[in-house]
């Protein structure tokens, strides 16, 4: 690399300059402490836990529901906190869940027209 | 900070001093020198210039509409008579079959990208697209997947299932070639190019729009462009999944529609239509876009309630997501998911509608110019119209339950897919070809381009209708005197009225071709077109014919939509009254006098062809000889490591524009 | 001038100085790959409802609920899961320009990563001796094809957190480091959240 021309570059400086400043501002949620994450952390560890615990002890009627509720309790603390859903911008929740809730449209309706979820 | 730089072209923009320079580096931390080759097939072959790619998008593509169109002539030979000897009923399959793929995935949707990937970065305001060298990489894959697939032909046979391709039919036992494989692997190929470019040109159009242009102030094609890129993103990887299930169940012995095993055929139905009927959108709405912009220019109108048109393109890509079983009301799908669907499928005809609706109010009380470009959109109208109303007709389940499979439905879908997407297609040409070559196609026989293809194509498919309500089922490859009926109905005359309709239409096409030979043959008189030959109003005017390199010497600003007319004309609120301001070269002279200085482009690159020419490779390793895979593997590799470490940004030189001047827009990194 | 350091941090900055500059605000590649991200929703439910649809049809004893072993996999979901944890604390280091933890992070979650997928192998064989082949069933040959679509998804993942380390290493990421952190963790999570629906639809719920 060289750098012989970029210093003669008078145009470039400036620019590199100019966005210096506000480098940090979109970093809001970068600044959130360690301790924050290990904590959601654990939270979604004991759902987990409880989660395999249907395994061993019998839930009754409850079973299906509390799986499928805590999946997604998961599902959505992990998008939100971890993948910065909640903290960016409306536009990429916008983009990301179009995509998941049309899925969930979609392949729902093509099961259901397999009387997939007909009680048997 | 470090820049690297080397001025490819010594491009002189502008006049005088301060003009801006077009700066390529000319290496960074890559592995190779990067390319820098300005002229020549280099400057071609490891091009990042969205008009380059645009352009070799159209050349591909216009080649295999003739492929197509070829094979589409055998059939119709084949059919003319009573019990056709023209093909052999194999070869008849495969005829229809690669028909009716090649039409779709490597003509329509290619030219599509061809439109939209030289069009829209000029239509807003932007100097590339956000990835440029994902864009390259999209390209050369459609190229490979489509020769790909096609050696088929000379390698045992190419797939004869249908384009979509029914399972269990499509297995290894009903077809034992490697034709479907080869189909199968090779759609996986163009698909990646049709996943990146849609991620491509959503970011580019949301993010890289000149300042003012506000979404509402977008150029209606670019509008559409953006919804066939949503739909597009959602589509393909249903499709993804489908070719993996046909691929593991022909090269790998799974069993997933093998009814022998349990399995249920109806899951590659599924897949294959919830991809399926966004795909018909996906091929129409480049067509409505390019009309959208030609009908308000010639008609001397704004477009008739642009927001209508706007909403009801979206409209219409959302609830195509719920209609795909109407192709499937014949398999037993039960009583309540056909009654489901069938007023879905009834519904999206009122967005549709919507939009026929508006197109007519544009042209009512215009002054128009009926230039070849507004008879092919005008023809749009008129031909998609018809092809819409026997869409409705099908929506209607115990109706279709007579239709399906029989000749109405191909009536159905070229009124449709010819009347809709490749009359628009043709609109498209006409009016873009002097922004794109220079000089305008021959108005003369570009009638004679017109007229003979909407007379061939009525004729080709209008009689369909009536053989399709009589009976004469889709893909059988030959039909017999004793059952052809008689009088009106009689099957055998219509037929040889489809077949000569066919002729018909060729020789439109063929008029097409000699137009281009004749306008830029090198002894041809055709001078350069004006700066503004329509009279247009969408800010990829106010560049050169053709744009610069970097397209815009400064950014515009947009205040309207319409940007152009408005920069043009001004309009007396009270009496409606139109006078011309300004002229299209005073309007870009003014831009040129504001010239951004430095004006870095993205740098040309090895990467993307080497990556996309790995793929078929591996294609041809998962077929013949599995060691075929691990070179094609290692060529992908290489080439994701060596685009890694090149940076697409190298430094600075990236940034477009350049440092400083005008607004700057992000070009990306890892693109 | 000194050459290298500034070149790098000059990049950071100019990452998120320049994305500001778009029409949205928003980076251009951050919002490629979630547009990506919508897509292999997609992608995985296609594959999923695939394996529904097919749950059931196997022989009597070779079928989910006699073959998946549910504390094992129990286990290594949790590392999965843990995985992410890593990611978003690399995410975080990167983002405040401290080279040596983000290394350390991102290590880390390839290690979590490649102990999963070794689990994965691990079922994978087991599962084999069973008698459980890829073609047995219509259940063994949708559940290996989903499992195994989610496996190399994550192996693709460990590839870019090494190469991320290596290139990070060198000082060779091309400007921007702390968002193509950024991004890799943004897959990385996402190829986390499929798995915690395939953990819950394909093992926990019996069919
Ligand atoms: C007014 C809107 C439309 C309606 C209501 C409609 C309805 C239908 C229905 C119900 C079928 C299934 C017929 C059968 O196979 O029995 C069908 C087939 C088809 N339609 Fe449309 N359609 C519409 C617009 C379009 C458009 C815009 C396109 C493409 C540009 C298109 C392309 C096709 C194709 C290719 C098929 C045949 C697929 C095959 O079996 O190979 N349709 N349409
Ligand atoms: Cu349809």
């Amino acid at each position: 690399m060289s750098t012989t021309e970029h210093q003669s570059d008078p145009h470039v400086e400036p620019h590199a300059a100019d966005v210096a400043h506000d480098g940090h501002a979109d970093g809001e949620f970068a600044h959130k402490p360690d301790s924050y994450y290990v904590k959601i952390a654990l939270i979604l560890a004991v759902i987990t836990a409880l989660e395999t615990s249907t395994y061993w002890i019998d839930f009754g009627a409850f079973f299906l529901p509390t799986l499928l509720i805590l999946m997604a309790i998961k599902f959505v603390m992990v998008a939100s906190l971890f993948m910065h859903l909640k903290f960016d911008s409306k536009i990429f929740s916008w983009m990301f869940y179009s995509g998941l809730l049309l899925a969930i449209g979609v392949y729902v309706a093509f099961l259901a027209t397999f009387r997939f979820f007909a009680p048997t | 900070m470090a820049i690297i730089e080397r001025p490819s072209t010594p491009a002189v923009v502008g006049a005088g001093a301060g003009a801006p320079a077009v700066v390529t580096p000319s290496q960074a931390y890559g592995v190779l020198r990067r390319p820098v080759a300005a002229t020549g097939w280099r400057s071609w072959v490891f091009t990042v210039d969205h008009k380059k790619l645009g352009i070799m998008y159209g050349v591909v593509s216009l080649f295999f509409f003739l492929v197509g169109g070829f094979e589409a002539l055998l059939i119709r030979l084949q059919l003319a008579g009573p019990e056709g000897t023209v093909l052999s009923a194999g070869l008849y399959n495969e005829m229809f079959t690669m028909h009716a793929t090649t039409m779709v995935f490597l003509f329509v949707m290619p030219m599509a990208a061809a439109f939209a990937n030289y069009l829209v970065p000029l239509q807003i305001g932007a100097r590339d697209v956000a990835f440029p060298r994902i864009n390259a990489f999209g390209f050369w894959c459609f190229l490979a997947g489509a020769i790909f697939i096609n050696t088929s032909w000379f390698l045992g046979g190419a797939a004869d299932g249908g384009w979509f391709m029914y399972q269990p039919n499509a297995n290894a036992l009903f077809s034992p070639s490697h034709g479907i494989d080869f189909w199968g692997l090779g759609l996986q190929i163009t698909g990646i190019a049709s996943l990146t470019g849609a991620v491509n040109l959503i970011v580019t159009i949301l993010n890289m729009r000149a300042p003012g242009m506000s979404l509402m102030k977008m150029p209606i094609f670019t509008w559409m462009i953006l919804v066939i890129q949503f739909l597009l993103l959602f589509a393909m990887p249903v499709i993804t999944v489908a070719l993996f299930l046909l691929m593991f169940q022909r090269e790998f012995g799974a069993t997933f529609f093998d009814v022998s095993a349990g399995a249920d055929p109806l899951l590659w139905q599924h897949l294959f239509w919830i991809f399926g009927h966004p795909e018909v959108y996906i091929i129409v709405l480049p067509g409505f876009g390019i009309v959208s912009e030609v009908l308000p220019v010639f008609a001397r109108k704004p477009l008739f309630g642009y927001r209508f048109v706007v909403f009801s393109g979206a409209a219409i890509g959302f609830v195509g997501w719920g209609v795909w079983a109407h192709h499937m009301f014949a398999s037993g799908l039960g009583p309540v998911s056909v009654a489901v669907f069938s007023v879905a499928t009834m519904l999206i005809a009122i967005p549709t509608g919507v939009k026929i609706v508006n197109w007519t109010m544009t042209l009512w009380g215009g002054k128009i110019w009926f230039s070849t470009a507004m008879l092919f959109a005008i023809g749009l109208i008129v031909e998609f119209t018809i092809g819409g109303l026997s869409g409705v007709t099908h929506a209607v389940a115990p109706s279709d339950t007579q239709q399906t499979d029989t000749y109405y439905i191909v009536a159905h879908f070229h009124y449709t897919i010819f009347g809709g997407a490749v009359l628009g297609l043709f609109a498209g040409f006409y009016y873009w070809w002097p922004k794109i070559f220079g000089k305008r196609l021959s108005e003369s026989l570009g009638k004679w381009n017109f007229w003979l293809m909407i007379i061939g194509m009525n004729l080709t498919f209008g009689p369909m209708h009536i053989i399709g309500l009589q009976g004469q089922p889709r893909r059988m490859m030959n039909w017999t005197e004793a059952r052809a009926g008689e009088g009106f109905f009689n099957l055998g005359f219509w037929n040889r009225v489809a077949s000569v309709g066919s002729l018909i239409l060729a020789v439109g096409v063929a008029f097409f071709i000699v137009n281009i030979w004749v306008t830029h043959r090198p002894s041809s008189k055709t001078p350069k077109s004006e700066l503004d030959p329509w009279d247009a109003r969408s800010l990829e005017w106010i560049t050169q014919n053709p744009p610069k390199e970097h397209n815009f010497d400064s950014i515009p600003t947009v205040h309207a939509l319409d940007e152009f007319f408005h920069r043009k004309y001004e309009v007396d609120h009270d009496t409606g009254e139109v006078t011309k301001v300004a002229s299209a070269e005073e309007i870009l002279a003014a831009e040129e006098a504001k010239a951004d200085h430095h004006i870095h482009l993205p740098s040309p690159s090895y990467w993307p062809i080497i990556l996309a020419f790995s793929l078929p490779v591996m294609g041809y390793g998962v077929i013949f000889n599995r060691f075929l895979i691990v070179a094609g593997a290692l060529g992908v590799l290489l080439a994701m490591f060596g685009w890694a470490l090149e940076p697409s940004v190298a430094d600075d030189s990236d940034y477009d524009p350049p440092a400083e001047g005008g607004s700057n827009k992000e070009l990306a990194t890892i693109g | 001038m000194a050459v290298h350091t500034p070149v790098t941090d000059g990049h950071d900055d100019h990452g998120h100085g320049a994305a500001h500059a778009t029409s949205t605000g928003l980076s251009n590649n951050k919002m490629a790959m979630w547009l990506f991200l919508g897509s292999e929703c997609l992608l995985f439910g296609g594959l999923i409802s695939t394996y529904m649809l097919y749950r059931g049809r196997h022989p009597a004893d070779l079928g989910p609920d006699q073959i998946y072993d549910i504390p094992f996999t129990s286990v290594s979901s949790f590392i999965l899961l843990m995985s992410s944890l890593t990611m978003v604390l690399a995410v975080s280091a990167a983002s405040m320009k401290d080279d040596r933890r983000t290394n350390l992070w991102l290590t880390i979650t390839a290690l979590l990563g490649a102990t999963f997928v070794g689990g994965q192998v691990y079922e994978f064989t087991s599962f084999y001796r069973e008698g459980l082949g890829f073609t047995s069933s219509l259940f063994s040959s949708s559940f290996y094809t989903l499992t195994g679509f989610h496996g190399v998804h994550v192996t693709v993942g460990i590839i870019m957190l090494m190469a991320l380390v290596g290139i990070n290493k060198r000082g060779r990421i091309p400007g921007q480091k702390a968002e193509v952190v950024e991004l890799v963790g943004l897959y990385w999570h996402f190829v986390d959240v499929v798995w915690i629906i395939i953990f819950t639809l394909v093992y926990l719920i019996p069919s």
